[in-house]
């Protein structure tokens, strides 16, 4: 299976009592079949917005507009995704733009089509498994419930079957027993799984994992990000993977997102990203992260903006100490930190470091 | 490694002495960590642990959740008792301590938690917050003075004064973090424990919380144990590590040498679980 994500210009907006602000800002990104892109980014910077975009899952008075797509891996860009419920036809708001020829604008479809979407096509978890867990529910239940709701009137043996079979893709360790349980019967690491067999029950084609690793400890953390990726190889999976965690970051994904106050400031292959970073952020990102070796300790002085007092142009100005008068007369664009790799940063600085 | 007890870095009398400490709980009500990963009735969550604490000195203690890092803090600050083992504080029987003298050293040590969020009230202005441990201690002071008191320790803290009047919810987990810190050292306690301060933070605000602990450390002359599941993370500010695996210390010794050079399969293990960057010209 595979799923294909093609993002365009996405930009959320939340109503306060100050008027709009903007948790995400013009966002755009491929992610291919089977591929892994990390998204990586202090909270608040709206890594959370972005996924509950694309899971329709905004909350309410928000509005979302851009252009996001799926697109299967099957259907080899050549016509609709082969699903029967997914209208076909491109919206007309988006006939012009050809780069989208199949698939559904996400940012634009019913709350009815987005229900036939998630589970089916498009999955989340979440960084605490209760947000997507019943307390009073069994694990095994609540599993099948996700596949029901996908496929109604299958036999009660058979769901019984695709149940077990989930949990044991998510390996979760003595699945007919865990299936019994309830949510606060299990350890961190196989809530964690069982959402995760849950979330793939209707077998999705892209995952969006939220900082699924982050309330848990180093060990139990490398078991799930092993278990992502021998799904990822396995069932072909599209991960968008949401960390502030550079290092997990690095561990998941080929490519890398750095986001800013709702902008991606740096992009490019995680290699580039990391060894040779190109927007200041990034690398005092770097340098406060905690190594091997026993580094002195190197923060970022100050706090992420508010999105009701953004700089006028920077949104990282007031802490970059590379910041000079050229930065504030507008958001610097993203440019191309080298020849033409994909790497490109928002910063006045960024090229010429070829 | 239980029974000994290994010396602290300088040979003057250590702060805190802890030996063979012990401590179970019944199967039924113990964490489920715990119980799930012991056979029979009583798991042990602390199993013999022994150390000394020189004043000035950050000691890291690192394991897996549910390996007993919290039992052992709570059996340091005296929220729980032991089955047994002897502590000595300041060179006092701290587990004999009672009435008035149990009162006096109860204030030199205080405690930083994981989520400082929980652990405020939310119904309570910051400076009440910061400020209560004064009430408490010192209840003769009148109240503008536990305010003036209670903002002094916020600006220590890195926030400032017009934080008194305000509200919990009003403020980031950074900054939350803060706040906890400042109520933890309004008394200026000789010993904080910290369970796992940073790791419901974002790295680069946890950055800047180390920072905070360790500036703070300096300055008021405190004795620091730092507990966390990250090795590299206690690293930053430890001097010592000790390596703590069911209930007790399979590894301690010099940071950069648990680091380097880990002797024990455990800490080879954690190591090896650790995420890593890429290394790059980022680097100072
Ligand atoms: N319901 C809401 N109403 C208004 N602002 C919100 C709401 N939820 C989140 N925000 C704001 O949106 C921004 C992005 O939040 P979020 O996507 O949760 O960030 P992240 O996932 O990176 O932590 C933040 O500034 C946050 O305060
Ligand atoms: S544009 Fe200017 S302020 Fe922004 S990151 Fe680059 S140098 Fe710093
Ligand atoms: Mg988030």
């Amino acid at each position: 299976m595979g799923t294909r994500l093609e993002l365009r210009d996405l930009t959320v907006e939340l109503p306060t009592p100050t008027g709009w602000v903007r948790p995400v800002d013009s966002v755009s990104f491929a992610l291919g079949e089977g591929e892994a892109l990390a998204v990586v980014g202090e909270s608040g910077s709206g890594k959370t917005m972005l996924a509950l975009a694309l899971m329709g899952l905004l909350p309410p008075g928000a509005r979302a507009a851009g252009d996001a797509r799926l697109q299967d891996a099957s259907a080899n860009g050549n016509g609709p995704a082969g699903h029967a419920h997914i209208t076909p036809a491109p919206s007309a708001s988006l006939s012009d733009s050809p780069r989208h020829a199949s698939g559904k604008n996400l940012l634009t479809a019913s709350p009815a089509e987005m229900r036939a979407l998630r589970g089916r096509r498009i999955a989340m978890i979440f960084q605490e498994p209760m947000t997507a867990l019943n307390p009073m529910m069994r694990a095994g239940a609540q599993i099948a419930e996700a596949i029901r709701a996908h496929e109604r009137g299958l036999a009660a043996e058979e769901v019984r079957r695709r149940v077990l079979r989930a949990l044991e893709r998510a390996a979760v360790p003595e699945p007919e027993r865990r299936a019994r349980q309830y949510p606060h019967e299990l350890s961190g690491g196989l809530r964690q799984r069982v959402m995760i067999a849950m979330a793939l029950a209707a077998g999705p084609g892209l995952l969006i994992a939220d900082e699924p690793t982050t309330a848990l400890d180093v060990t139990a953390q490398k078991q799930i990000l092993d278990l992502l990726e021998t799904l990822r190889r396995e069932l072909r999976l599209s991960l968008l993977f949401i960390t502030h965690d550079l290092g997990v970051a690095a561990r998941v994904a080929e490519r890398v997102g750095v986001m800013y106050a709702g902008r991606i400031v740096e992009e490019g292959a995680a290699t580039d990203v990391f060894r040779r970073p190109a927007h200041p952020y990034t690398t005092g990102l770097l340098r406060a992260a905690p190594g091997l070796g026993r580094n002195k300790l190197e923060s970022i002085p100050g706090t992420v903006p508010p999105l009701n007092a953004l700089p006028p142009g920077c949104a990282f100005a007031p802490r970059c100490a590379l910041h000079a008068a050229a930065c504030d007369t507008a958001v610097p664009e993203l440019i191309s930190v080298r020849e033409d790799d994909g790497h490109r940063a928002r910063c006045i600085l960024a090229g010429g470091k070829a | 490694m239980s029974g000994t007890v290994v010396a602290a870095a300088n040979g003057a009398e250590p702060l805190l002495e802890v030996r063979n400490l012990r401590k179970s709980f019944s199967r039924a009500s113990g964490p489920l960590s715990v119980a799930e990963s012991h056979a029979g009735g009583l798991a042990a969550a602390v199993d013999g642990v022994s150390f000394t604490l020189a004043r000035g000195e950050t000691l890291g203690i690192v394991g897996e959740s549910g390996c007993g890092k919290t039992t052992l803090a709570r059996l340091l600050l005296r929220l729980i008792e032991p089955d047994s083992g002897e502590m000595r504080f300041r060179g006092q029987d701290w587990l004999g301590a009672r009435g008035a003298e149990l009162r006096t050293l109860r204030r030199r040590i205080q405690m930083v938690f994981q989520d400082s969020a929980a652990s405020l009230d939310p119904r309570m202005r910051v400076g009440t917050i910061v400020g209560e441990p004064l009430a408490i201690h010192e209840p003769r002071l009148p109240r503008a003075g536990r305010l003036a008191r209670a903002g002094a320790m916020l600006e220590a803290a890195g926030l400032g004064h017009e934080a008194l009047f305000r509200y919990p919810h009003e403020f980031s987990g950074g900054q939350r973090q803060r706040i906890g810190i400042a109520r933890a050292l309004i008394l200026h306690p000789e010993l904080v424990v910290a369970d796992e301060p940073v790791s419901a933070l974002d790295v680069s605000v946890g950055a800047q919380i180390l920072e905070l602990l360790d500036r703070l450390r300096r300055e008021f002359s405190l004795s620091l144990l730092l507990i966390s599941h990250s090795l590299p993370v206690v690293a930053q500010l430890a001097t010592r590590v000790a390596v703590m695996q069911r209930g007790r210390f399979v590894e301690m010794g010099a940071a950069e040498q648990v680091l380097q050079s880990p002797q024990h399969t455990y800490t080879r293990e954690l190591l090896a679980a650790v995420p890593r960057i890429p290394a790059g010209d980022f680097s100072p």
